[in-house]
């Protein structure tokens, strides 16, 4: 079925005669064989987003359908691997075409040639249904890939076929009900549109540890849920780079293979799938990348696997929603973002969450969806961050006002939020005792408060404080300096476990309840911010993992000797 | 062969509709003759049917529907490009203005470019010495980055423009350099500060001006930027050299695009600015940077004017998400008299840490950056305070904080546009004034640096 271009604006293309072609479809545009997805139908006309440049495209050149929706392939082969916005593996690329990306370049997603494993879990005469594992591929040394079957199929394994192949080779075959015979390979399809299926979800249980003390210990996410690559304690990490610099996917690109896991020292390469789709790539691609990009990690998910995906930025991501709706002259929403908007990132990041699996065993997955917004003029009135508010139950503020006072991690305490706290906190009692939750408000509290006294300062001035107030104020710079901020350039701190995050909170907590007692004695306050071991505490956070307890036990008592020496002092005079 | 059309439909600056074409592409170029011989240039922004949407480049003036003859050339616009390009000066659609013979093209490139593959890119990480503290300490430039200029109308932007393109160089390296100046819808003074200024400093010799001028067609800027990119993308892909692409003013561009998108009726995004215009952007901004196994590179500087010096405006806005970070020019520091008057809080290097430390500044870089800045945002906040409340109400260690901030925009910030300072001087100035600060505050340096560096008096 062949159609004929009619007219070219852009990215937009419409063609005729495509009276059997289904929306959203695949098609191929012209002489290149440009890659574009049918939007609209009209009659037998067809409104088709390009996802490359169409320079050089005029009336008349011919757009066939594949009949296929806009899909991604899974199987082996894509970990350690890099890709754009529509599975386009960016390396082969460049092996084909050099340092630019032409147009019109077929590369399949997974490599045809390269030879796997294949190691069979499933025998002949096994009853299989969609999801089982029928074997495994140790796909990169430190990801055990999973062949399942594909959903659609179940019934009787009839055969299996272990040892080297490649992903189009029949590795099993299956009989159904009816006595069709299906023969399975260890690469599947799936339309990045529609979401993979499971038996039920969850509501999250465990928080996702980052090492982050103002995420781990402030403001928690939920394994599965909405809303840090490096440390995170996923199996797999899927970073879309949607709309990004070209410069900084390069420095991901760069230090992903060198950033070793904490868990097992490989590279972090190992257990990521990259999607570059960097702003001056074609701008209906960077649309379809955060799909793929959920897409695949639905597949990991399904595994069984905890996958990460980062979405880099979605605000560009609804930029390029804009700007192909107003390609297609469709009605302007707010601020000139299309009606659906909203309906359309709470589609993605619904996708998210900890399931069941498919397949007889009951395994477990989970996805976690973390967003980047970025609001212009840091505004986050507008309509990207107000619709990813609405459905986020974790939300940090990044401020600039930090950032300019190299306040970093520039999360704002304030304003950022977690709506896990009650549901994570049995996790956190378990682990660690109560006092770590009572640790965390009373943090809290004392920041609010802070705040509160920067209002009073600012219009009289810090004397008119009382001591304790004072306390208070220098409690909460501590909590900010010495357990907030976090410097990822300094190997002993760009990674806290929650021992060093509780021990640290606990440490700048005890200072404060020591200094209140000895307030009360009638110590003298400005001696008391003034000891020694406040400078210790300031540089307790680049303790390394194993001796900061030690350390900090250290800091504590030489802490109790002096405020003991400034009370005792206080009564000499 | 190439057809000719006589069927100008409609002219509607910048405008103009072709009926009955056939093979018309989109993209394609354009040439317009007019009855009196003159030919203008146009480019194709949609076909539909045998109707072809052209955006002229030039004035419609003397266009008559009747007479003129359209010439569709069957390739998008193109230039010729060659290492003669070398201290010539063209207008802003690249062809030579400067009375000198036409280039004898190496290749005919198209001047769109095409999208670098990030797995092609190579990392910027190599220190650039401007010679200007602020940008050296607190916000350097390394090779292939692209750092914008936010400025305001009547803010010196152009001084210090030209002084990184005159004090620019890389430590301890001797390769070619040559620098791209492409000038977009500014008056003929500030373009002739820019050529008098490489005159004077000998680097004339290499560097290639491309420029459109305010009385030029509006429209010719939308391809002059794209243009010096593509000459810039040669010198530094194909001939192996470092360029310094200045781009002035990208306010002028957006505007010129804004233009073209209200005649077509495209549905307008913020502020009137075609909802393209964060793409359109990304495709100037992305062609900077370097490739692996290739020896050049192209280093950018857009200078843009802040509509009100405000930064939330859609231009400074997008251009912040595409370029790694921005040097903010400060309309109060200007009126201090501080030079150059570069507003150093929000200014931002995103590429800064690769560029610095053991064996590309020195070990104590990072360390007091990062001390500088806290400790001048904090010394702001006191001298605020110290409006409202009086001198007495700070604390002794604000009072020393306050002072630091001072100090720090007289002697740090304010070195003036002929002042070269080397990376050692830049942070050696900075312990100086560090150490007016007490010592227990310097938090963010290891104890090691304070000790070595820390003047002892």
């Amino acid at each position: 079925m062949s159609g004929r271009v009619t007219k070219v604006s852009g990215p937009l293309v419409v063609a005729e005669g495509l009276a059997d072609a289904n929306v959203s479809d695949v098609v191929r545009v012209g002489s290149q064989h440009l890659i574009g997805e049918i939007l609209n139908m009209t009659g037998d006309s067809a409104s088709i987003q390009v996802y490359e440049e169409t320079s050089g495209l005029g009336p008349g050149a011919a757009v066939v359908t594949t009949g296929m929706p806009l899909s991604v392939e899974l199987g082996p082969g894509m970990l350690d691997n890099i890709y754009d916005g529509i599975q386009r593996p960016l390396p082969e690329m460049r092996a084909l075409t050099g340092d630019c990306i032409t147009r019109g370049t077929d590369v399949p997603a997974l490599n045809r040639e390269k030879k796997w494993d294949f190691v069979p879990v499933a025998k002949p005469g096994d009853k299989v249904i969609a999801g089982d594992v029928l074997g495994t591929v140790q796909e990169t040394s430190a990801i055990l890939h999973k062949i399942m079957v594909p959903r659609g199929v179940s019934g009787e394994v009839v055969s299996v076929d272990s040892g080297e192949h490649v992903v189009t080779d029949v590795i099993a075959v299956v009989r159904d009900e009816k006595g069709k015979e299906h023969e399975l390979t260890m690469m599947q399809r799936w339309p990045v549109r529609v979401a993979r299926p499971y038996v039920r979800k969850y509501v999250p249980a465990r928080p996702m540890n980052s090492g982050q003390r103002i995420i781990d210990t402030m403001f928690p996410i939920a394994k599965g849920q909405h809303q840090l690559a490096k440390w995170s304690d996923v199996d797999i990490v899927i970073y879309i780079g949607c709309g990004e610099r070209g410069n900084e996917m390069t420095d991901v690109l760069m230090e992903f293979p060198e950033l070793k896991d904490p868990r097992n020292g490989e590279p972090l390469m190992k257990r990521t799938v990259l999607i570059a789709n960097t702003s001056d790539m074609p701008v209906a691609a960077r649309e379809a990348s955060i799909y793929t990009g959920i897409t695949i990690a639905e597949y990991f998910r399904d595994m069984g696997y905890d996958v990460a995906v980062l979405a880099d930025s979605t605000s560009r991501w609804a930029e390029a929603l804009r700007e192909m709706s107003g390609r297609l002259e469709e009605m302007p929403g707010e601020e000139g973002y299309p009606a659906y908007l909203a309906s359309r990132l709470a589609q993605f990041y619904e996708r998210a969450g900890v399931v069941e699996c498919l397949g007889s065993d009951e395994r477990r997955g989970s996805v976690t969806a973390i967003g980047a917004v970025s609001p212009p003029g840091g505004d986050i009135s507008e309509p990207v961050s107000q619709a990813t508010m609405r459905i986020v139950k974790v939300f940090w503020a990044l401020d600039s006002s930090l950032a300019y006072a190299r306040h970093f991690p520039a999360i704002n305490w304030l304003t950022s939020y977690s709506l896990y706290l009650d549901t994570l906190a049995p996790w956190y009692t378990e682990q660690f005792g109560e006092a770590y939750m009572q640790n965390r408000t009373k943090a809290m509290h004392i920041l609010q408060e802070e705040s509160e006294l920067q209002e009073i300062v600012r219009l009289v001035g810090q004397d008119a404080l009382s001591p304790a107030d004072r306390l208070t104020m220098e409690t909460a710079k501590s909590i900010r300096e010495d357990f907030l901020q976090q410097n990822a350039f300094v190997d002993e701190d760009a990674y806290s476990s929650y021992a060093k995050q509780f021990a640290l909170m606990d440490l700048v907590l005890r200072y404060d309840t020591l200094c209140r007692d000895a307030l009360a004695k009638g110590a003298d306050m400005n001696a008391l911010f003034a000891i020694d071991s406040r400078e210790r505490l300031g540089r307790a956070k680049m303790a390394d993992a194993a001796s900061f307890k030690a350390d900090y036990d250290a800091i504590a008592a030489q802490m109790k000797k002096e405020i003991e020496e400034v009370i005792a002092g206080g009564e000499d005079e | 062969m190439i057809k000719e059309y006589k069927t100008i439909r409609e002219i509607a600056s910048p405008l103009m509709i072709v009926e009955h074409v056939e093979g018309v592409t989109y993209d394609e170029l354009g040439e317009i003759e007019l009855p009196n011989g003159d030919t203008r240039r146009c480019k194709v922004l949609e076909v539909e049917g045998d109707r072809a949407v052209v955006q002229l480049f030039e004035s419609a003036q003397g266009i008559n529907l009747a007479e003129s003859k359209v010439r569709f050339l069957g390739h998008p616009q193109q230039l010729a490009v060659s290492e003669d390009m070398l201290g010539r000066v063209f207008n802003g659609m690249g062809q030579p203005i400067d009375g000198g013979p036409a280039i004898l093209a190496d290749a005919h490139n198209d001047i769109n470019g095409l999208p670098m593959n990030p797995a092609a890119r190579a990392y910027p990480a190599e220190f650039i010495q401007t010679g200007v503290s602020t940008i050296d300490g607190l916000n350097t430039l390394v090779r292939g980055q692209k750092l914008p200029i936010f400025s305001g109308s009547g803010l010196p932007h152009a001084a210090l423009a030209a002084q990184i393109a005159r004090q620019a160089r890389v430590l301890g390296d001797n390769e070619t350099f040559a620098v791209v100046f492409a000038a977009i819808g500014i008056t003929f003074e500030e373009s002739e500060y820019f050529i008098n200024d490489f005159r004077r400093t000998g680097a004339i010799d290499r560097t290639v001006v491309f420029s459109n001028l305010a009385n030029d067609p509006a429209v010719e800027r939308i391809a002059t930027p794209r243009v010096a990119l593509t000459a810039a993308e040669y010198l530094a892909f194909e001939k192996d050299m470092q360029v310094l692409v200045i781009l002035t003013d990208i306010t002028n561009y957006a505007e010129a695009l804004r233009e073209v998108s209200a005649a077509k009726k495209e549905v307008p995004g913020r502020r009137g600015y075609p909802g393209y215009l964060y793409t359109d952007l990304a495709t100037l901004y992305e062609r900077a940077g370097r490739r692996q196994g290739k020896k050049g590179s192209i280093t950018m500087i857009p200078i843009l004017t802040m509509p009100e010096d405000d930064k939330t405006h859609p231009i400074p806005d997008l251009t912040g998400y595409i370029t790694e970070g921005q040097i903010i020019l400060s309309r109060d520091l200007h009126r201090k008299g501080i030079v150059p008057p570069v507003d150093v809080l929000p200014s931002l290097s995103r590429l800064k840490d690769k560029g610095i430390g053991v064996g590309k500044t020195r070990e104590d870089h990072a360390g007091t950056m990062n001390q500088l800045f806290a400790a001048y945002s904090r010394g702001k906040d006191a001298k605020e305070l110290m409006t409202i409340l009086g001198e007495a109400a700070l604390s002794e260690d604000d009072k020393l904080f306050a002072k630091f901030a001072e100090e720090f925009e007289k002697v740090y910030v304010s070195q003036g546009n002929n002042t070269n300072r080397s990376i050692e001087e830049t942070l050696d100035i900075g312990w100086e004034l560090l150490s007016i600060l007490p010592r227990r505050e310097l938090k963010r340096i290891k104890p090691e640096f304070i000790e070595k560096y820390l003047p002892k008096n």
